[in-house]
């Protein structure tokens, strides 16, 4: 059980980078950037093949930043430049990142045992808190200086940053980059952490890039982005807990998980809105009783 | 500093719906200059502030700001010498940001933004400053959500982000249309010490004929895409409601129809 629930912390926080550049586009920029699935492959076959290579493995994480960002510039280019739907665009950029990381690996999966490794001699759960912590507060950062300011008003109202004089093609691509630098940073990371690249790790990773910031905001509450970005990074810890804990019940199996990922996030997302309903409901059904209540005290008109 | 020089725009051409927003405008202002637009249903004024603002570009024509011939620059591109403000409330401010985060992106309007912090003690200090001009407390609320404000107070937060930096032009398009009365008047007063304070060159749309006679040295009326009659300063001062539908019947051979004309 302990080692399990380590698993599950230490999982957490390597797809806690992903969580938040899917924070980044979802929240900040108000745009569902789908090109996530591709692109955490692209920076886990970039991670692994340079390493298999024989370039040092931390030259290997940060060649994947510069992949992912690439991989985002082209998915903001389009959407921006190539007016194509944000969705759509996502879209089409995963199916053009499946095959070009089938090209990057040069076979469906590489090993990455006996080699060196990103976590080689260090402990996992350390190296990780430091870097998903160092990430979470640069972003934190970033986020309040005048280029952070101009990219959260553009997921804001990008009718009132351009007549500020930003241009919201370039802020938006921006952001679509620095995302997706991030979800393949955590590619890259999951590849050392495992072991392996696969060709279809990234399937899903938008939906558990959801959850993780649905589940963190639900619970931990995003008023400010200090606090978003906290609840992003403990939501992902809390989405492996869960998925730990759902995969010791004896009749679920590991291939459940995409189906277990979709429950979770159906709760995450109606549990909230259903609980201000009911709320909201008995507020309304109290005021009009005592509204009722008044009315009966004041004398009636009309009786004679 | 603003020259319109005989500016054409039409919508959806060569389709049935083909439709001349503005024929031939032309319009010089001088430094300073604090010009009140009114005109019918469709005569072309938002459209004249979308070309000046650069949302638009003109079929033929230029715009000129400063001599600078501004044509071919972008919204973004041209935005470092206007400030707008828009109808609604909600379009000039950003909700789910602060006071004093807004307040940074309109302070940034003429420079290039870059790593460094958007709101610093230094410039704090500079938005209360600022923000106190309203007389309506948001400097002590600088921490506080926009979404949180009032249309009355946004709009006047608003007005305040567009001039604060001392634009060469402030585009003001109907911007006290949508909210009641009481806060309409709040914000006519505010534009009208800001604009004089700032002595800002200004450019109004407005429903308002009470107010379109009342505000600013110059006022020109709008019908079809042309501008039809410009009143100076001398003429303007004694101008009346009715003297000024009167002129409009006069010229345009029909009765002023504008679905939200406020006589004042």
């Amino acid at each position: 059980m302990l080692t399990s629930l380590t698993g599950a912390v230490e999982s957490g926080l390597l797809y806690a980078l992903m969580a938040l550049g899917v924070f980044i586009t979802f929240r900040i920029l108000d745009f569902p950037d789908l090109t996530v699935d591709g692109s955490f492959t692209t920076g886990a076959a970039i991670g692994a093949v340079m390493t298999v290579n024989g370039t040092a493995p931390w030259i290997a994480v940060l060649c994947a930043f510069a992949g992912g960002a690439l991989a985002g510039t082209c998915t903001g280019l389009l959407h921006t430049k190539g007016k194509i739907n944000g969705l759509l665009a996502g879209i089409i950029m995963m199916i053009a990142l499946y095959s070009i990381n089938l090209r990057i690996l040069g076979k469906p999966n590489v090993s990455l045992r006996n080699m060196d490794n990103f976590f080689n001699n260090v402990s996992v759960m350390i190296v990780m808190i430091v870097i998903a912590v160092a990430v979470k507060l640069l972003i934190d950062l970033f986020f309040k200086t005048d280029i952070g300011l101009s990219l959260r008003a553009t997921g804001d109202n990008a009718r009132m940053i351009r007549s500020f004089g930003a241009n919201t093609d370039v802020t938006t691509i921006f952001g679509v980059a620095l995302s997706n630098a991030l979800v393949a940073t955590s590619g890259a990371l999951v590849a050392h952490y495992q072991k392996f690249a696969d060709n279809n790790m990234g399937i899903g990773m938008i939906v558990i890039g959801l959850a993780s910031v649905i589940i963190g905001e639900a619970i931990f509450g995003a008023r400010t982005i200090f606090r978003a970005t906290l609840a992003v990074v403990l939501g992902s810890l809390v989405y492996r807990i869960i998925y730990a804990l759902a995969l010791r019940i004896e009749w679920l199996e590991a291939s459940d998980m995409k189906l277990i990922t979709a429950v979770i996030i159906i709760f995450a997302l109606v549990v909230p809105s259903t609980r201000r309903l009911i709320k909201q409901k008995n507020i309304a059904r109290k005021r009009t009783a005592e509204m009722l209540a008044s009315l009966g005290k004041a004398p009636s008109g009309g009786g004679r | 500093m603003l020259e319109i020089l005989n500016v054409s725009k039409l919508f959806n051409p060569g389709t049935v719906d083909e439709k001349t927003a503005l024929v031939g405008a032309n319009l010089t202002m001088k430094p300073g200059d604090f010009v009140t637009v009114i005109g019918s249903n469709g005569a072309g004024k938002s459209t004249l502030m979308n070309i000046i603002s650069g949302v638009m570009k003109p079929d033929a024509g230029a715009v000129k700001i400063d001599g600078q011939d501004v044509s071919a620059l972008s919204e973004h591109g041209r935005s470092r010498w206007i400030g707008r403000v828009f109808q609604d409330p909600m379009a000039g401010t950003a909700p789910r940001m602060t006071i004093e985060e807004n307040m940074a992106i309109a302070y940034t309007r003429d420079k290039s933004r870059g790593f460094s912090f958007g709101v610093t003690r230094a410039k704090r200090a500079i938005f209360k400053q600022e923000l106190q001009r309203l007389g309506i407390g948001l400097e002590n609320r600088l921490g506080a959500k926009v979404g949180l404000l009032s249309g009355g107070e946004r709009q006047a937060l608003s007005l305040l982000m567009a001039t604060f930096t001392r634009p060469q032009i402030l585009l003001l398009d109907e911007h006290t249309a949508a909210l009641d009365p009481a806060r309409a008047e709040l914000i006519t007063e505010l534009t009208e010490t800001i604009v004089r304070d700032m002595k800002l060159t200004t450019l109004m749309v407005t429903h308002n004929m009470e107010q379109a006679i009342r505000l600013g040295n110059r006022l020109i009326m709008m019908d079809k895409g042309r501008i039809i009659l410009d009143v100076p300063e001398e003429r303007k001062k004694d101008l009346t409601v009715e003297q000024l539908l009167g002129e409009f019947e006069r010229i345009s051979g029909k009765k002023l129809a504008d679905d939200r004309i406020v006589l004042g």
